[in-house]
């Protein structure tokens, strides 16, 4: 942004709509260009360009224009885009929603300065993510693997314990054969001081505050901010992954309050709305956001993304998920059926997935049975809930033996794959082998989807006698 | 005369620029001082509205707008293949080059105003001459000589549309860069340059002689689409599917195993990794059809989801021109588009921010215009020039329909357009089977157009085969409807037959996993095999019960063998078949005791 002006301020008002001001008067503005509004009591708010004529400017105040008036009010345009200064000290500290510090400790000695919303990765530079992350969580490790530099949301819904399984992933990722942990950069995009706190807790009892690093926007706090702290704590996450070679997990919550914030500045600008009144830019939008993870070629580091978001009335076709799941590299579904049975993580197999995952499992990674083990599952799994629902219309006892097998199989794989404690770390190893057990129970015939030397060496069957 | 404007208003991508009469339609321009690459989509007095493909964040009003005097092109030539692209034909490799060359910090990202030409100017190229004498006539289309430009692919130096004259010079068999003239030709008494590199306006087709009918299948190796969906070189076909139903892993399936001889690979606003994929596999998976790695006849437009959505739109039109370019070569051009949507919506967010009436959705009234055009530049042809050429351009586009909902105005309105229908199907995607292609939803206008082909080639009955495999596939789905009021038990047996038999054609034959190594990839031979083994043991079966076996009984005696029968689409090489024939003596023996 070389070519800028320096700091011009203006006071003609000509409008104030939502949170949006309409400057007049104006000369030599940039598009995206910062703002400093200063109200007539001497207040300061911040806020950007989103559209510029020859002489009018449309500044979106990120705090919310309540309390402004058209006369008295400077408008300082700063002659820059939006900035984050980085440093590796920024882990260990808690930032707002704009990326300044909240936590009353010493200030940061300031380093480089960095457009929050970056550039676009070259996808020619781009190395494809095929480390294995391995989490504990047998659900996921399993079938629904997460590899370094993906980006895997979870889809939940109000209520269900999405914030539990994200602390849980981001206390036992790890990578095999590699001691180093992760740094966490967590964005907290409008969520309840309740979760803050849980959020908070558990970092400092479980002594990785060193090692995170939060931007933290509160649901009582101006909305606009929303559109600004997941770019910051990804600008924070580029520098250290790029620049200081770290490998970073990016946790977003909640997603959904990002987009809501998107759409109210689009019906501010009385913009043609696309679905459900959001923008029709809405899916560049996110994407520009979670883009912005993976594994470049020459450089150490790497980030990983979990984004969270509730889906609305747990509809996985609202825009918001239905977007984002056109992005991302699957998707963890949560269920309210499972968790209302009393399954933790209460993940929905079925409609998960995890598109980096054939690369990331196997021989020499995690175990050569794996792949096949997880399409066995899969398929199972799929079958004994399609027979459930049969059998609640025609009844059990009019399925077939293979059938009630089957059925028996969907239990036993809620009960003992599925569900785990909050603090049970199950390797990779024990998640395969629980799987076989299940497999056990199956005709031995209807494991069509394993071939057969890798059944005579890990059905349990074979080796009991060995 | 070139024109030269100001930028007057900034809204995202859209800038209007006054003081730019003279200007064209489409003209390409430069925006700002860091001269970013734009496009006139309106023009209302001496204002011009433009699309601008790079992001516009730090422009401001009274910047310099410069028109370039002509439309936005593409570069064709030698070097094309086996590099990638941005949406207006940047070479994103050379950019990281470039970037390291002046000792930027930031070489990992597409930073913006970066200049580098597509073709490399430096690289030298062995071109071998036609055999052509000074004073022969010559027009366009015509081949002047040939480069190989990779492993695979022999460029033929086409005289550009719209030349014609005679041959004044033609350079003798060396080493050249794509600047260097290798030709002269005289036209109305002035003398021509000839290059290896030509330029065409991406939104004008290129022209041919004659469209030919689409008879000859493109084979794909994936079952279901070559036997019961089938598309044809020169056809159109689309894959519309909510997230997760498996439309990358398709489209890389197509790119990777089909008989074409070019593969223009879109990433038309979708994720950056997938072309990573594609850049990091292709060069070391090998062609099925000729063992030569993938990359050397691959070519890939890569405008991912961040990367700016102006050109996105652009991207789809610079991607089907040089599939154009191959095919009046001669060849056989598959150009994948994934995806549609992400075009469609850049379509309208433009239209928007022009604050154009929106028609369904907020898609512009002209988006079934602009699919049409799109689709109708596919074809199998008969290219200008001698000699004759015959070459296809083979269109296949992914849709991502929002909510998986089939009814929205981009699948809706692609319908009307490609006449293959691959539909995905969530459900299946759910249940892991893949490819998740509904086989009652889709359909192949090619069927019967082909079917030549497979008779001539693999086997007299195929047609009859494929006939009644359909036709188990659509009575088991009628049969379903009433298992699930009243259950199984209540059917009776020649329909029990039929489930079983459809769960061994789901499992057995449309089933088919990506990544296996054997079953990825099965020749004509082989999908007929194994369609011909299921139907034969069905046919028999069909005997025993209608004698009074019941259907329970027939797969008790078939018993361990089922599972093989399952199993053979990756327990049998393709070139192993008579494994099949075996099983097939097997299975029909075990059940001849009933």
């Amino acid at each position: 942004m070389s070519s800028l002006y320096g700091v011009r301020e203006y006071s003609r008002i000509a409008e104030i709509r939502g949170p949006l001001l309409i400057v007049e008067g104006v000369r030599k503005v940039s598009y995206d260009e910062i703002v400093e509004v200063e109200l007539s009591d001497g207040s300061r708010r911040r806020g950007r360009v989103l559209d510029v004529s020859s002489n009018i400017a449309v500044v979106q105040v990120f705090e919310g224009t309540t309390g402004i008036t058209t006369t008295g009010t400077k408008v300082r345009f700063l002659g820059r885009a939006l900035e984050l200064p980085v440093s590796e000290d920024m882990l260990g500290r808690i930032f707002n929603g704009l990326g300044e510090l909240i936590d009353g400790g010493p200030e940061i000695v300031a380093g480089e300065k960095y457009d929050i919303n970056g550039s676009p990765i070259n996808p020619a530079i781009r190395a494809y993510p095929e480390d294995f992350i391995q989490t504990g969580i047998s659900a996921i490790d399993g079938m629904n693997t997460l590899v370094r530099g993906q980006k895997l949301p979870i889809f939940s819904g109000s209520g269900l314990p999405h914030n539990r399984l994200a602390v849980q992933i981001a206390r036992q990722a790890s990578v095999k054969g590699q001691n180093e942990e992760f740094a966490v950069i967590f964005a907290a995009i409008g969520i309840k001081y309740d979760d803050y706190i849980f959020f908070k807790k558990f970092f400092e009892e479980t002594g990785a505050l060193n090692r995170v690093a939060m931007f933290v926007n509160l649901a009582d706090e101006p909305a606009m901010i929303r559109l600004v702290t997941p770019r910051v704590a990804l600008t924070l996450a580029e520098y250290l992954a790029y620049e200081v070679g770290m490998h970073i997990l990016v946790i977003l919550t909640d997603m959904t309050n990002y987009a809501e914030a998107l759409r109210e500045i689009s019906a501010a600008r009385e913009e043609v709305p696309g679905r459900q009144g959001y923008p029709g830019y809405m899916y560049s939008d996110l994407a520009s956001i979670y883009e912005r993870a993976g594994r470049v070629h020459g450089k150490e580091g790497s980030i990983t993304q979990i984004p969270i978001l509730t889906m609305p009335n747990d509809d996985i076709t609202h825009p918001i998920p239905d977007l984002t799941g056109y992005i991302t590299e699957g998707q963890i579904v949560l269920s309210r059926d499972l968790y209302n049975k009393g399954i933790y993580p209460p993940i929905n197999v079925l409609m998960s997935l995890s598109r980096l995952m054939k690369e990331g499992i196997g021989k020499g990674k995690t175990r050569e049975d794996h792949s096949q083990v997880s399409d066995q599952l899969y398929a199972a799994y799929s079958r004994g809930v399609e027979l459930r629902s049969l059998a609640a219309v025609i009844g059990e006892e009019s399925l077939n033996v293979n059938d009630r097998k089957f059925l028996k199989f969907a239990d036993l794989f809620e009960k003992k794959f599925l569900k785990q404690g909050i603090r049970e770390n199950r390797d990779v190893e024990t998640t395969l082998d629980i799987a076989w057990e299940l497999f056990a129970e199956l005709p031995e015939e209807e494991l069509t989807n394993i071939k057969e030397e890798t059944i005579k060496k890990y059905h349990p069957k074979y080796r009991a006698i060995i | 005369m070139k024109v030269r404007g100001r930028i007057k208003r900034i809204s995202g991508p859209l800038v209007i620029a006054d003081n730019m009469a003279g200007v064209q339609m489409y003209e390409m321009v430069r925006v700002g001082e860091e001269r970013l690459i734009g496009e006139v989509t309106r023009i209302k007095g001496d204002t011009a509205y433009l699309q601008v493909y790079e992001s516009t964040t730090g422009l401001k009003p009274g910047d310099p707008v410069e028109g370039t005097g002509s439309p936005l092109s593409v570069e064709l030539g030698p070097g094309l293949l086996g590099n990638i692209y941005d949406g207006v034909q940047r070479p994103l490799s050379s950019i990281i080059d470039y970037l390291n060359k002046i000792g930027s910090s930031r070489s990992i990202f597409i930073e913006r105003g970066v200049d580098v030409s597509p073709l490399s100017r430096d690289k030298k190229w062995y071109f071998t001459p036609s055999a052509l004498n000074t004073g022969d006539s010559v027009s366009s289309g015509d081949v002047i000589g040939v480069v190989q430009e990779t492993g695979l692919i022999a460029h033929k130096v086409l005289l550009p549309p719209g030349m014609q004259g005679k041959v004044s010079w033609i350079a003798p068999e060396g080493s050249y860069s794509i600047v260097d003239p290798i030709a002269e030709i005289k036209v109305n008494g002035e003398v021509k340059e000839v290059y290896m590199m030509q330029r065409w306006p991406v939104r004008t087709p290129r022209p041919y002689r004659l469209k030919l009918e689409p008879s000859e299948p493109l084979i794909t190796g994936i079952r279901i689409i070559d036997t019961l969906f089938p598309m044809a070189k020169g056809g159109t076909g689309m894959i519309p599917g909510g997230f997760g139903t498996g439309k990358t892993v398709t489209l890389h399936g197509l790119a990777q195993w089909s008989s074409a001889n070019v593969i223009i690979y879109i990433g038309c606003g979708e994720r950056g990794n997938e072309m990573t994929e594609v850049l990091e596999r292709f060069p070391t998976y090998k062609d099925p059809w000729s063992g030569k790695p993938l990359m050397e006849r691959t070519v890939l437009i890569a405008n991912t989801s961040n990367m700016p959505v102006a050109a996105r739109e652009a991207s789809i039109y610079v991607g089907v021109t040089i599939a154009e370019y191959y095919r009046d070569m001669g060849y056989d051009v598959l150009l994948v588009a994934d995806s549609t949507s992400r075009w469609a919506e850049a379509l309208r967010e433009i239209a928007g921010r022009l604050e154009e009436m929106p028609a369904e959705e907020g898609y512009p009234s002209y988006l079934a215009s602009r699919l049409a055009e799109f689709y109708e530049r596919a074809g199998r042809v008969k290219a200008y020039g001698s000699p004759e050429r015959i070459g296809s351009v083979t269109l296949v586009g992914a849709v991502s329909p929002p909510g998986g909902d089939f009814t929205e105005p981009v699948t809706t309105h692609t319908r009307r357009f490609a006449r293959v229908f691959w539909a995905l199907d969530t459900s299946l995607a759910y249940r892991r089977h893949y490819p998740a292609i509904n086989w009652i939803s889709s359909y192949s206008a090619y069927v019967d157009t082909v079917s030549d082909w497979w008779s001539k080639n693999v086997d007299p009955e195929w047609k009859s085969y494929r006939e009644e495999i359909m036709g188990i596939l659509v009575r088991e789905n009628e049969l379903q409807e009433i298992v699930r009021l009243i259950g199984v038990e209540s059917l009776d047996e020649k329909d029990k037959l039929i489930l079983d038999v459809a769960r061994m054609i789901k499992d057995g034959f449309l089933k088919q996993n990506a990544f296996d190594p054997v079953d990825a990839f099965s020749t004509p031979k082989k999908q007929f095999e194994l369609m011909k083994l299921i139907i034969d043991y069905y046919r028999d079966a069909t005997k025993k019960v209608e004698g009074g076996t019941p259907a329970s009984r027939v797969k008790e005696l078939l018993g361990r063998l089922y599972v093989d029968i399952v199993k053979a689409r990756f327990s049998v090489p393709n070139e192993k078949l008579e494994m099949i024939y075996k099983l097939k003596k097997e299975a029909l023996k075990a059940i001849s005791s009933a």
